[in-house]
């Protein structure tokens, strides 16, 4: 019963309870815990490489009936072994790599200066409210703005050079990166800045410690659409200013190609522009995103 | 004072020369635009003893959360005062709010590093807390991996690594099934016991307030005043399931059923 006496007070754990309690309490964490297990190797196998590589074949299938069966003529579809004739020729000549490496450098250099802007950019739209009245539409506008438009703009002001690929990569790669940042920002849950003030996590320390970790997922889904803008822009860059004295890239061995009406060389620009842009992704961005979002325990493990 | 004092309440917070581990003192809150504020709060004055276990008990609308966010400083009351003489209150809320990019340990450990615990004592002193909430093995453990009770016993770690002797509780357990409820009940009463806190346990509960508090102080809705308070004088270890437990959550949950009753006459 209730009584005013509140002196008697002992330790909790009484004779034949915090031995019970301990192993009601182990036996909770074994149940309750979520067990992490890896998929194993054939499964991803047969559930991640295989559909893909079927696709593949399904495609190159389908591109041979339709040359078999002569639908259109050899100088618009050439068969596929045409295709990798060229490719050959690229290799054996030994200018394979020079073309793939001149473009994925400058990609990949343009990209890291859109993230040396992008990110405080990001974090000054989200952060301050002025700014975010002012440049926020404008980025997200900017973001639906093709940056094929802004080559004609960008070679009036700095001629068919390097620097003009550089513009349109940053316009391009810019608004996407400080975007992705701003919605990880705005995504990051009240109640974790809450914890992080309770635990004195303030000012620069707070967004050290809890606002940029929270907001890393959606920090890193900009950036993946940051790298896709950045090799999009480069590539029209390349196609419409291109110049002997600029190296040959993708962009230029495809507008080559083009002036040589030489349609294997097309279709080969076209696949290795396609698959510069699908390895960089799946090198770079696919793991540190899949990492970021399993250590959340946001992704199936296995993925 | 606003209290109506029962016959099993006391007075024995305002005799002690010792300073409370928090003193509201006719806190009053409102929210809304002057002019048309909406009072969640009216003329709180409560003390916390050093070492007092006090539960913060009401429906839904009395506030409760709104007075422990007050205590813990991430707002400010529209009038009165609240001491808190010991500094920053640890705050653990219904949520686990554990980070999610960090492993049980590290949250730990961001804690003692946020309160400036030099880097080679803080792996170590992770290790300490999380062995008391019987978490020893799971230092290295993503939150995602842990069970609801467990995930709690890691925030409770991590409100423990602040080292404030003031634990403010916002309805922790009210999520977990009812068998880990009472182990966490166990748990949190053998920590306070040993640790020497002060704490300050809000819930809708009526059966935890009674398991858990010294002093179960029961808050009227809309606007939040201090309507009641009991002293509990049931020896701890207490259970869920004990007779006076169970007697004395009857005697209180009437009153509170009172309490929701006369929002419905007008």
């Amino acid at each position: 019963m209730a009584s005013t006496d509140t002196s008697t007070q002992t330790p909790a754990a009484g004779p034949g309870q915090g031995g019970d309690l301990a192993g009601l309490e182990a036996g909770l964490d074994a149940l309750d815990s979520v067990r992490v297990e890896r998929t194993p190797f054939t499964q991803v196998l047969l559930q991640k490489v295989l559909p893909p590589v079927l696709a593949v074949v399904l495609v190159l299938v389908v591109w041979k009936v339709l040359v078999l069966a002569h639908v259109t003529p050899d100088y618009k579809l050439p068969d596929p072994s045409a295709v990798w004739d060229s490719l050959r020729d690229l290799w054996l000549r030994g200018t394979l790599f020079d073309i793939i490496w001149t473009s994925v450098s400058r990609g990949l250099l343009g990209f890291l200066a859109a993230l040396a802007i992008g990110t405080p950019l990001g974090l000054l739209v989200a952060r301050v409210r002025f700014v975010r009245a002012a440049l926020g539409p404008l980025l997200s506008g900017l973001q639906s703005l093709p940056s094929v438009a802004w080559v004609p703009a960008a070679v009036i002001w700095l001629g068919i050079t390097d620097s003009a690929m550089y513009a349109v990569i940053l316009l391009g790669a810019v608004p996407s990166i400080a975007n992705g940042l701003v919605s990880g920002i705005d995504q990051v849950p009240p109640l974790y800045l809450r914890a992080g003030r309770t635990l004195g996590a303030t000012g620069a320390r707070g967004a050290w410690h809890v606002l940029l970790p929270a907001a890393l997922p959606g920090y890193i889904a900009g950036l993946k659409q940051g790298w896709a803008f950045s090799w999009r822009s480069l590539m029209a860059a390349e196609l419409i200013a291109s110049s002997p004295d600029l190296g040959l890239g993708l962009g230029q061995y495809l507008e080559n190609a083009r002036t040589d009406s030489d349609m294997p060389s097309v279709l080969l620009g076209i696949i290795l522009i396609l698959f510069v842009g699908i390895a960089i992704d799946l090198i770079v961005f696919s793991p540190l995103e899949r990492r970021v979002l399993r250590n959340r325990g946001l992704a199936p493990a296995g993925r | 004072m606003t209290r109506a004092l029962t016959d099993h309440s006391t007075t024995a917070a305002t005799e002690d020369d010792t300073p409370p581990a928090v003193r509201l003192d006719h806190v009053h809150k409102s929210f809304g635009r002057p002019g048309a504020t909406q009072p969640v709060l009216d003329d709180i004055t409560l003390d916390v003893r050093p070492g007092e276990f006090v539960c913060l008990l009401g429906a839904s609308g009395c506030g409760k959360s709104t007075l422990l966010n007050l205590v813990a400083g991430l707002d400010r009351p529209t009038s009165g005062t609240i001491e808190v003489p010991g500094g920053r209150p640890a705050l653990m809320f219904q949520e686990h709010a554990l980070f999610p990019w960090l492993t049980a340990g590290r949250n730990v450990e961001l804690a003692l590093r946020l309160r400036g615990v030099p880097r080679q004592e803080r792996r170590p002193e992770a290790e300490r807390l999380l062995e008391l909430v019987r978490l020893g093995g799971a230092y290295g453990k993503r939150v995602h991996e842990l069970s609801g009770g467990m995930r709690q016993r890691v925030a409770l770690a991590r409100a423990l690594a602040q080292d404030s002797k003031l634990l403010l509780m916002d309805e922790p357990f009210a999520a977990l099934d009812a068998i880990t409820r009472d182990v966490l009940h166990h748990e949190l009463t053998r920590i306070w016991s040993e640790a020497r806190l002060s704490v300050l346990f809000v819930t809708h509960n009526v059966r935890e307030a009674v398991r858990l508090g010294q002093r179960v102080v029961l808050l009227s809705s809309r606007p939040g005043r201090v309507a009641r308070e009991w002293a509990v004088g049931i020896p701890q270890p207490r259970r869920i399931e004990d007779a006076a437990v169970a007697d004395l959550s009857v005697e209180i949950t009437e009153e509170l059923r009172g309490e929701i009753r006369r929002h419905g006459q007008h």
